[in-house]
């Protein structure tokens, strides 16, 4: 099978992925986009690392994930702090930090 | 013998810095300290110059290396002196006028509470001259003559009470300062040119040097000696720094500093011998000063005023000699010499009358002193025969000498010059006959009539103790200022005649200044006789003008030129419009420019910065998905450029 249809796939995952955190306002689906954003990126190293031939393109896809699940800890924390101290997941309200 | 000329400069230096320093204590003796000490630089000098003319002609030049003070790559300043012929005269005059004058000032500054530190200043300022004549560089020169400068601010502001003697210090020290800045210019240029300011290795290059550079620091040199030697056009400070104590004005402005500009003319001979462009202002500059200083002093009632524009006129001959080349520096130091010790007797015998007088310095109610004063009369007359140039007297030889010079010069220049200085020598007979009939002759217009009048403060502080507007009583002063008074007369009578007796001077100064025997167009005899002529017609218009008739008490209004010359010939004047106004629009302009420009440039980019950030403030919203659209957006753009950049 053609791997270049693999990342027509990527591509089309990452544009779905970016435009939801243009689009949506609730911090949950937000962070659900940026893992997709994210597993879009890994999809198109292991598609390269098949045509290239090497395992440079599959190991950093194992260390995206792990990147990814530290992010994942963290980020959960915050958007559940912010939830408890301001009853509300959208990120539209979190915008104190500006002149 | 060499290691006795640091000596000569320390024993004044130390005189210095133990008055100064030395508190209330020395009151008693302040005055004794700094005597003896002026004395032991005599004695040292004299044993110096003993030990010269012991030598032969060529080896007279003594140098002595103290430390090096300044040594960077190639610059190298030494503490290091040299006593050759030309500082061994100075030496000579400088120690033994300023002992002499220090012994007035016991007599004269008695009743000053503050005589101690007078007497700290003049070996200070003994220090500071001494090191100028013995300097073996430009920049030990340079270190003196700021000394010198210092000194006499210090003491023409000595009654610093009084507010024009504090303007008048004030007034000598920034006149002084352009002058400096020639000096310290003229170092730059020989440093830049020969590599060094030594004596030795620039006089002796001076002659390879292009004319232009040569030109360069010559010129420069002269403005210093405009400066200190008060001649045209720096010459407005002299008339005013008569407000210090009249043994100062005898010691530093008439016998000794104001000759420092002769001296360092003479002394870079070499340079102004390969510049003659350079010869020719210092001639035409000479030449203006000596009318200039000659028509002041004729219209001056002030008797102190009077001598100064005489100092000015006469040091206008010495430096006109100088700038004659090899013909005329013999003749400079020559009639420096014996103008040291005539002028230095007149202004002594000024301060004595003064003295006698409640310090009143207006001639115009003196008048028949001479039976008062008879030892006074008596040196003041020699002091006065051998400036105006009596035959047979110190200032006849010199000046006549100079005079004869000037026409040497040759062609129209000398014809011109030559007859300036005749002209010269008239008008000095003139105002100094005017000064000694309206001082010592004619009727007491002092009788019945209070001196110095509250409107005028007095001159010397001390003038309130003896009661200020009581009739005078002329007296003739105390032993300590009548011995100087006659030592300086025999000099004023003698000097000259011994410094031409077998051409003595011109043989003893031969080996550092050069000279050649000028050949004047009309013979020898004819310049003297003409000299003398001269002579005679000023001392005849003088008596028929202030001897015949009587000298009224208050000034007439006089002839347009008279009114110029009371008020220095309109030098202050001229200063005040074109210098203190035209600096005030000066500045005035680039206070404008500053304001407008160079705030309107700074305050502009300021405020544009200010007002981009103002704008650029509004992205930061707060809002992290438009923060997420910007950052879309710029990966965008960086990926398509870099696309971009890959297709060209």
């Amino acid at each position: 099978m053609n791997p270049v249809y693999y990342l027509y796939l990527a591509s089309l995952l990452f544009t779905i992925g970016a435009a939801g955190v243009l689009i949506r306002r609730n911090a949950i689906v937000l962070f659900m986009c940026v893992e997709l954003m994210l597993n879009a990126c890994n999809l198109a190293f292991v598609t390269f690392a098949r045509m290239h031939g090497n395992l440079d393109g599959q190991i950093i896809a194992f260390f995206t994930m792990v990147v990814a699940a530290a992010e994942v800890v963290v980020g959960l924390a915050i958007i559940v702090s912010v939830f408890r101290s301001r009853h509300s997941a959208s990120v539209d309200d979190a915008s104190l930090m500006k002149l | 013998m060499e290691n006795l000329i640091a000596p000569l400069i320390a024993a004044p230096l130390l005189g210095a810095a133990v008055l100064l320093c030395g508190g209330r204590r020395l009151d008693r003796a302040g005055h004794w300290i700094g005597t003896v000490l002026a004395g032991a630089s005599f004695v040292i000098g004299v044993l110096l110059f003993a030990d010269l003319l012991g030598r032969g002609a060529e080896d007279r030049t003594l140098h002595q290396h103290l430390f090096s003070w300044i040594p960077v790559g190639s610059f190298r300043a030494d503490i290091a002196f040299q006593l050759d012929q030309l500082s061994m005269t100075f030496v000579l005059l400088i120690t033994g006028v300023g002992t002499l004058i220090h012994i007035y000032s016991i007599g004269y500054m008695e009743h000053d509470e503050r005589r101690r530190r007078f007497f700290g200043y003049l070996n200070l300022f003994l220090a500071a001259m001494l090191l100028l004549v013995l300097a073996d560089n430009y920049l030990l020169l340079y270190m003196g003559w700021e000394g010198v400068g210092l000194a006499s601010y210090l003491l023409i502001g000595f009654w610093q009470h009084k507010p024009s003697a504090a303007t008048a210090a004030k007034k000598a020290f920034l006149v002084n300062r352009v002058g400096d800045l020639g000096l310290s210019i003229a170092i730059m240029l020989m440093f830049t040119t020969f590599g060094t300011f030594a004596f030795g290795p620039v006089l002796g290059a001076a002659g390879d040097a292009s004319e232009g550079k040569l030109t360069a620091i010559g010129l420069m040199l002269l403005l210093a000696a405009c400066g200190k030697s008060a001649q045209v056009p720096l010459q407005s400070w002299l008339g005013d720094a008569m407000e210090g104590p009249t043994p100062v004005s005898a010691l530093i402005h008439a016998a000794t500093m104001v000759t420092a500009g002769v001296y360092l003319i003479t002394r870079s001979g070499a340079i102004f011998n390969g510049a003659p462009d350079a010869q020719l202002v210092v001639v035409v500059v000479g030449a203006v000063t000596l009318l200039f200083g000659a028509i002041v002093g004729c219209a001056k009632d002030d008797i102190k005023k009077a001598l100064a524009g005489s100092t000015m006129s006469q040091i206008g001959y010495m430096i006109l000699a100088a700038g004659l080349g090899p013909i005329g520096y013999v003749f400079a130091i020559m009639h420096l010499v014996t103008h040291g010790f005539f002028k230095a007797g007149l202004f002594l015998g000024a301060g004595s009358v003064m003295h006698g007088m409640n310090d009143e310095v207006d001639m115009r109610k003196y008048g028949g002193l001479r039976k008062y004063m008879p030892v006074t009369f008596v040196t003041f007359g020699l002091g006065y025969l051998a400036i105006i140039g009596f035959p047979g007297l110190s200032g006849f030889f010199s000046k006549d000498k100079i005079i004869e010079a000037a026409f040497a010069k040759g062609g129209t220049e000398g014809w011109i010059l030559g007859g300036v200085a005749l002209l010269g020598a008239a008008i000095t007979a003139f105002y100094m006959t005017r000064v000694m009939l309206m001082t010592f002759f004619g009727e007491e217009r002092w009788r019945g009539r209070e001196t110095a009048s509250p409107a005028e403060p007095s001159a010397e502080p001390a003038a309130e103790e003896r009661g200020r507007h009581a009739e005078p009583h002329p007296h003739e002063s105390p032993k300590s200022m009548t011995i100087p008074m006659v030592v300086l007369a025999f000099g004023s009578v003698f000097a000259g005649g011994l410094f031409s007796f077998g051409d003595s001077f011109v043989r003893w100064l031969e080996p550092v200044t050069g000279y050649a025997h000028g050949h004047p167009p009309i013979s020898a005899a004819a310049v003297t006789t003409a000299t003398v002529v001269a002579l005679v017609i000023g001392v005849a218009v003088a008596w028929l003008m202030y001897g015949r008739v009587p000298v009224p008490v208050t000034a007439p209004r006089g002839s347009l030129l008279t009114r110029a010359a009371r008020r220095d010939l309109l030098q202050d004047d001229f200063n005040h419009v074109v210098l203190v106004r035209g600096g005030e629009h000066l500045t005035r302009s680039l206070v404008y420019v500053d304001h407008t420009l160079v705030d309107g440039v700074v305050n502009g980019t300021a405020a544009s910065f200010g007002g981009l950030s103002g704008r650029l403030r509004k992205l930061q919203n707060g809002y992290a998905r438009s923060y997420a659209v910007t950052m879309f957006g710029g990966t965008a753009v960086l990926i398509a450029a870099t696309l971009l950049m890959r297709a060209v």
